[in-house]
């Protein structure tokens, strides 16, 4: 079981993949998704959110506002201004 | 070289220069067309998964919203209309005005008084000739919009909905754009943006999606709270960068008949000139036979 992760901003799509865990801070607190997790949309605090690909590398995603949508295995990270760092 | 043929070769010569440029123009057009289509369709996931989002929790919170409410009745209403920066584009600009001109006069049968919202330079200057000074204008980031401007747009018109129309602010927000339907059509839209009709389900994509029970981070409030405004800049910015397409088409297509009427005007002037030319020689040659005449008879 993997995550489908996309990160998108305005712009363009930032990165898309497969992943084994995504951490992301919320405007209450930092949010860590593993498969089977149950539908979340959380409103994204400024700062950074990490995701750990399948491979083990870590895509880390500096996010100004925006917010984060969880249903089923699929993660998306939505930003009007992001960046992947 | 005779006056007439003079004046027919400089004519020529000025719709060969003409020609020139608006071929150029045509050929760097249709390459921005490109780079803006590209935009739109990068554009596309975004507002797809903010459009998924405002549906889920507008399903799953029975609040009322500030931005979904009608009022009970509509005092003001603003319309923000997306022109160009440059002209040169053919009908693009005249279409898009003429379109708000339209709203506007049907607002105004309503009993609505009517602000306007300019973005782009032709849009501003069509505004202030008509001695009509918009309520706030955007100018200088047209020709390939920041998602920056789209926020800025947003921020303004939201705090103007926001506010009481005591104090100046506006019951409904209407923007009228260019939209792209293909590179030889773009036809103007108009759309009223707020208040905003949510309708569940429909502008999802997969139409009847049934929507999982979320949790929602903080309350359901919050999130729509936060989640609208979010909405609003994403079709703003889709309206900029569909404009900003539209432009590029309709330069492309107004340089291409630019260019084919200066050839046309060419092979006009060439005909013409050729044709003064034949007449010189023609009244020469009867000239020398009829001055050898006269020196013949004069013997």
């Amino acid at each position: 079981m993997v995550l489908n992760v996309a990160v998108v901003s305005a712009e363009r799509e930032l990165w898309t993949g497969e992943a084994k865990q995504v951490i992301a801070r919320t405007t209450v607190g930092e949010i860590g998704i593993l498969t089977g997790h149950e539908p979340v949309l959380g409103i994204l605090a400024p700062g950074e959110s990490r995701i750990t690909a399948t491979d083990g590398t870590v895509v880390t995603a500096r996010v100004e506002d925006g917010f984060l949508s969880v249903q089923g295995d699929t993660v998306t990270i939505v930003a009007g201004t992001a960046e992947l760092v | 070289m005779g006056a007439q043929l003079r004046v027919y070769r400089q004519k020529i010569r000025s719709a060969q220069t003409t020609k020139k440029i608006t071929r150029a123009m045509e050929l760097i057009a249709a390459s921005r067309i490109q780079k803006a289509l590209q935009r739109v369709s990068a554009s596309a996931p975004y507002a797809r998964a903010v459009t998924r989002a405002v549906s889920a929790v507008a399903t799953y919170s029975n609040v009322g919203h500030v931005l979904t409410t009608e009022p009970e009745k509509i005092h003001r209403a603003a319309v923000v209309v997306f022109t160009s920066d440059r002209g040169l584009a053919g009908a693009f600009n005249a279409n898009v005005l003429r379109a708000s001109e339209e709203l506007t006069m049907l607002l105004t049968e309503q009993g609505r008084e009517v602000v306007h919202y300019v973005v782009g330079r032709r849009g501003v200057s069509y505004f202030n000739f008509r001695k009509r000074t918009p309520e706030r204008a955007w100018i200088g980031d047209t020709d390939t919009p920041s998602f920056a401007t789209a926020q800025e747009i947003g921020e303004e018109i939201v705090s103007r909905f926001v506010q009481s129309s005591a104090e100046g602010g506006v019951d409904e927000i209407h923007i009228v754009y260019n939209r792209f339907v293909s590179m030889l059509t773009q036809e103007p839209e108009v759309v009223r943006l707020l208040p905003l009709e949510v309708v569940e389900g429909v502008d999802a994509p997969g139409d009847a999606e049934v929507f999982p029970l979320y949790e929602f981070e903080p309350e359901p409030e919050k999130v729509l709270d936060a989640l609208l405004p979010v909405y609003i800049e994403s079709r703003i910015f889709n309206a900029l960068l569909q404009s900003a397409a539209s432009k590029q088409a309709a330069t492309q297509k107004a340089m291409k008949s630019a260019s084919d009427n200066a050839d046309k005007l060419i092979r006009d002037y060439t005909r013409l000139a050729n044709n003064a030319r034949q007449a010189e020689i023609t009244q020469q040659i009867s000239e020398i036979v009829g001055g050898a005449d006269a020196l013949g008879s004069a013997k």
